[in-house]
């Protein structure tokens, strides 16, 4: 069998590879999508203080910069019994919506739109960030670029940090934010709605009104059957920051809901040799049945598409429009298209810059009240937030004095990795045929991962051995053990 | 197997220093094990000369300095002592035993004293073996 | 015109926050597109595969910047080819520069690491103890390699030999640009140097007793942010907060300062410091007003390695060691 690398896999976060086999008349056989990196922050972030966790775990990933401090920081106010008051929680909520805006303007321009903009089989030396701004022209590829700066330097200006921020603390906000400040990042959001708007009526002029590729968006070739997971408010519309977690299968049937450690009664993860990336699957579905979709299956996807599947609607005026459009042009739900992926993160990107206005015309936002003391250790804390990427879950033990003792993260793409390969399969099923293994076809089988939008350094922040555990024994001849050996 | 450990001291030039200066007027035996480097106060010890000294296969490191109350520089003994109990646990959660590292106060008069030291922890060494990172530059 | 200078950047084993300050540059970085002609950028930005880099003359990238830290075999082996395809090599990051976060690893054997991750988690189902494994053959046919962790985590310069050093994580964006600046002025300072204003944090800090008329005095009381939170005008290690601004570098300006937090040593340290986390454990150590208050802040902050030596694990000599032999059998 000839087996073909796409090595490494690009436009994306971290290191990754696909591993397509062909038979003998040069067609897929089997493709396979891996995860080659590691590093092991669930163990070496034993022996540390709890408060000094969110802005160490944020290192995981320097593209969702904000999203395992977010997360980290809610497990945190657990670990000591407090809840930030409203207005602390309100400036955690607009620094997170400010990275919403630019996380997922960066993965549309830079990571996705390329690929429609410049076109899938455009030559590789174009068809990247550089090659969008030279197709929409410098003054356009400037002002986007200006506008998600301002996403930026919200986040810079709450968060300390323009990445990796620090300004969390156990129940609440490190600093105020000064009416000159709020009067700052008010007209920045301004910019930010507008930036939500002009996105979507690209992807309206590039995308949806050019047959060819809403052929590839309403086919079958990237489309991935299987359940979605995504966090509600207490209507059921969409929440970035903090919600209860919904699960619906592949038909839309609801599985059941959960917060905090119930997450542990719905999902479990399991570990193959050929990927340092573990599969997460729904329990309460069934057992492991392998990597398999359609009706039944336990295999599930999380991020923008698998949240407009579950929400009942967006919590911000705007984006509500666009996701009544969105769901009237599929039409049945769940939407398992998952080129609709770059669709939906463009209205969640709307929708953060539209929630980011709106807190920053809340009065409440420069209060002095942002902090809780805390004054006991209750020695656990989980915090489950929606990343831009999908639902992250980071879950620590402690000692009574608030040192890590455990810890475990359950994060976005991990999630996303059986949905990844079956997407991955398919693709390199219809597009290789005899042998035809040209960049640009491989390119289209790259298509079928960048939806789903990867952050691989996320998902595999553990270490391994790299290597299969291996004992030797050696018995002398008197069946004495002589010698053992291991490599561990 | 008893061998003989390469332990590294370093030593304030108004006490520790002379101290062992007096232990040879004295003739106090003591074992060849220890390579004296002499330090206008104990003070001057940075935390990054003991870590050099064992990364470069050190088996043990002393740090010699005037009793507390007795520095020639006031309270440069003072740092020292914060130093080394950091440095000490800073060596053992990296992985390292804080064992091979001992702070002494001798004075200058303390002839006997130092052969005492440098006798204990040249036993206390043999006894832990050599420095695991074998070999050293 | 003057010929473009060609540009490469690599992400190794780190979390590729450094190229997003590249990106941070916003409308700027369209500018210097003027300037630089990104010949290679994977794999976070451009379509450029391992084979395209292998295929490049040697030397003919004129500046290559690596972010992230030698992990794996992997990134070992793409550190080597891109030092031969380039003019000028840069540590881009406290990761390529110090080790960065994910160093601490190190202070862990690769079976500690290896179980955590694959049989003890909460979540993991794992009944036949699977290990993720360099080479595997699925099904019989299928043959799947994957890039080997290596034993112990290296820094750039530890692997290859590397012309300027740049800290912070990431480096701060409106750093980057003065950076990008001086390069496409040809403003450089001698090969092997770190590239810095020089200054510490405290130099640039707005609560700096010099510069504030406060006095400075031993500090005797010893504060976890969880503990209280800080006057916003006075220095954070006088108040008892364990600030590391006196022996970081400032490039950032004191970004974390600014929102009443102390500083962790991210920049890297300041010039003439080769071991940041021994000088850090000394400087806040000759800063303590007894042996009790130094007991105290030991016990609060407990691992003294994953404090001082939280960026900078893998440029300690001994630590270096250390980490060499932990994979050895007793």
């Amino acid at each position: 069998m000839k087996k073909i690398e796409i090595n490494p896999i690009t436009r994306l976060e971290g290191h990754g590879k696909i591993a397509i086999f062909l038979d003998d008349s040069g067609n897929v056989d089997d493709a396979f999508f891996q995860t080659v990196e590691f590093r092991g922050y669930e163990k070496f972030l034993q022996g540390m203080p709890i408060e000094e966790v969110p802005r160490t775990v944020s290192t995981i990933c320097g593209v969702c910069r904000g999203v395992h401090f977010t997360a980290a920081m809610k497990a945190v106010d657990q670990v000591f019994g407090v809840t930030p008051p409203p207005a602390g929680r309100k400036l955690r909520e607009l620094f997170f919506n400010a990275h919403y805006v630019e996380d997922h303007t960066v993965v549309l321009y830079a990571l996705g739109f390329p690929d429609f903009v410049v076109g899938p089989e455009a030559s590789p030396a174009e068809r990247n960030v550089v090659g969008l701004i030279n197709a929409v022209g410098a003054d356009v590829g400037r002002e986007v670029l200006r506008k998600r700066g301002l996403a930026v330097k919200i986040f810079e200006l709450l968060g300390g940090k323009p990445s990796h921020a620090v300004s969390a603390i156990p129940g609440g906000w490190s600093k105020k934010l000064s009416e000159e400040e709020r009067k700052q990042v008010e007209a920045w959001s301004q910019e930010l709605v507008e930036l939500g708007e002009l996105t979507l009526k690209i992807f309206d002029d590039v995308v949806l009104k050019n047959d060819k590729y809403m052929e590839l968006v309403t086919g079958d070739t990237y489309k991935v059957e299987v359940g979605y997971m995504g966090s509600v408010d207490p209507q059921g519309l969409g929440t970035f920051y903090h919600g209860t977690q919904k699960v619906i299968d592949s038909d839309g049937k609801l599985i059941g809901t959960f917060e905090g450690k119930e997450y542990l009664d719905f999902i479990a993860e399991r570990v193959k040799p050929w990927t340092y990336l573990k599969f997460p699957y729904q329990k309460k579905i069934g057992p492991w049945k392998g990597i398999v979709e359609g009706p039944g299956t336990n295999i599930f996807a999380v991020g923008p598409l698998a949240r407009m599947n579950v929400i009942e609607g967006m919590s911000t005026p705007i984006a509500q429009k666009h996701f009544e459009k969105f769901h009237a042009t599929f039409g049945a739900k769940p939407v398992h298209h998952i080129l609709a992926y770059h669709w939906a993160r463009a209205i969640e990107m709307l929708s953060a810059a539209e929630k980011c206005l709106e807190l920053s015309r809340d009065p409440e936002i420069t209060s002095n009240e942002i902090w809780t003391k805390p004054t006991s250790c209750t020695g656990e804390g989980v915090g489950i937030i929606e990343a831009s990427r999908g639902t992250l879950i980071h879950h620590y033990l402690t000692d009574e004095k608030g040192i890590v003792t455990k810890a475990n993260l359950i994060v976005s793409t991990t999630h996303n990795n059986g949905p990844i390969n079956l997407a991955v399969k398919k693709a390199a099923r219809h597009f290789i045929k005899n042998g035809d293994v040209s960049p640009s076809i491989l390119n289209y089988v790259e298509m079928s991962f960048r939806p789903y939008d990867l952050c691989l350094a996320c998902a595999t922040h553990t270490v391994t051995g790299g290597q299969s555990p291996l004992e030797i024994e050696i018995f002398d001849k008197d069946g004495k053990l002589y010698k053992r050996l291991k490599n561990f | 197997m008893s061998y003989t450990p390469n332990i590294i001291g370093f030593a304030c030039q108004w006490c520790t220093y002379a101290g062992a200066d007096l232990a040879g007027n004295l003739r106090a035996k003591y074992p060849p094990s220890i390579k004296l480097i002499k330090v206008p106060c104990s003070g001057r010890v940075e935390p990054e000369y003991v870590m050099e000294a064992f990364a470069q296969g050190a088996d043990g490191v002393l740090v010699g300095g005037c009793h507390i109350g007795d520095c020639h520089y006031k309270n440069g003994n003072h740092k020292t002592s914060r130093r080394m109990m950091i440095l000490s646990k800073l060596l053992e959660d990296s992985g390292f035993d804080a064992k091979r590292l001992r702070l002494e106060w001798i004075s200058g008069a303390e002839g006997y004293r130092f052969a005492e030291v440098a006798e204990e922890f040249t036993k206390e060494l043999q006894e832990m073996g050599p420095n695991p990172i074998k070999g050293g530059k | 015109m003057a010929e473009k200078i060609k540009t490469a950047f690599l992400l190794a084993g780190g979390c590729a926050g450094c190229e997003m300050s590249v990106v941070d540059l916003s409308e700027h970085l369209v500018d210097a597109l003027d300037s630089l002609e990104i010949v290679f950028w994977a794999p976070t930005v451009l379509d450029a595969k391992y084979s395209d880099l292998e295929a490049m003359p040697d030397k003919s990238i004129d500046l290559a910047f690596v972010d992230g830290m030698i992990r794996n075999t992997e990134n070992l082996h793409t550190v080597k080819v891109l030092r031969d395809k380039s003019k000028v090599l840069v540590a881009f990051g406290a990761c390529a520069s110090m080790g960065g976060i994910a160093a601490m690893g190190d202070l862990h054997t690769k079976q500690e690491l290896f179980q955590e991750a694959y049989k003890d988690s909460f979540s993991t189902d794992n009944p036949d103890n699977v290990y993720p494994s360099p080479e595997y053959l699925l099904d019989g046919k299928y043959n799947l390699t994957l890039p080997a962790i290596l034993d112990h985590c290296s820094t750039l310069d530890q692997v290859v030999d590397v012309d300027y050093f740049v800290g912070g994580c990431p480096p701060n964006y409106a750093f980057v640009g003065k950076l990008v600046n001086a390069i496409i002025a040809g403003d450089l300072p001698p090969a092997g140097s770190w590239l810095t204003n020089g200054k510490a944090v405290c130099d640039v800090c707005k609560r700096n007793p010099a510069t504030t008329n406060q006095g400075r005095f031993l500090v005797d009381e010893v504060k976890r942010t969880c503990d209280d939170r800080p006057d916003p005008e006075i220095c954070l290690l006088q108040q008892g907060f364990m600030c590391f601004g006196p022996v970081t570098q400032g490039d950032c300006g004191g970004s974390c300062l600014n929102v009443n937090i102390p500083c962790r040593g991210c920049g890297g340290p300041i010039p003439g410091i080769k071991d940041f986390g021994a000088r850090c454990a000394s400087m806040l150590a000759s800063s303590m007003a007894d042996d009790a208050t130094t007991q105290k802040f030991m016990d609060k902050f407990n691992n003294m390695a994953k404090l001082f030596y939280r960026y900078s694990h893998t440029t300690s000599k001994l630590n270096h060691a250390i980490a060499g032999h932990k994979e050895d059998t007793p």
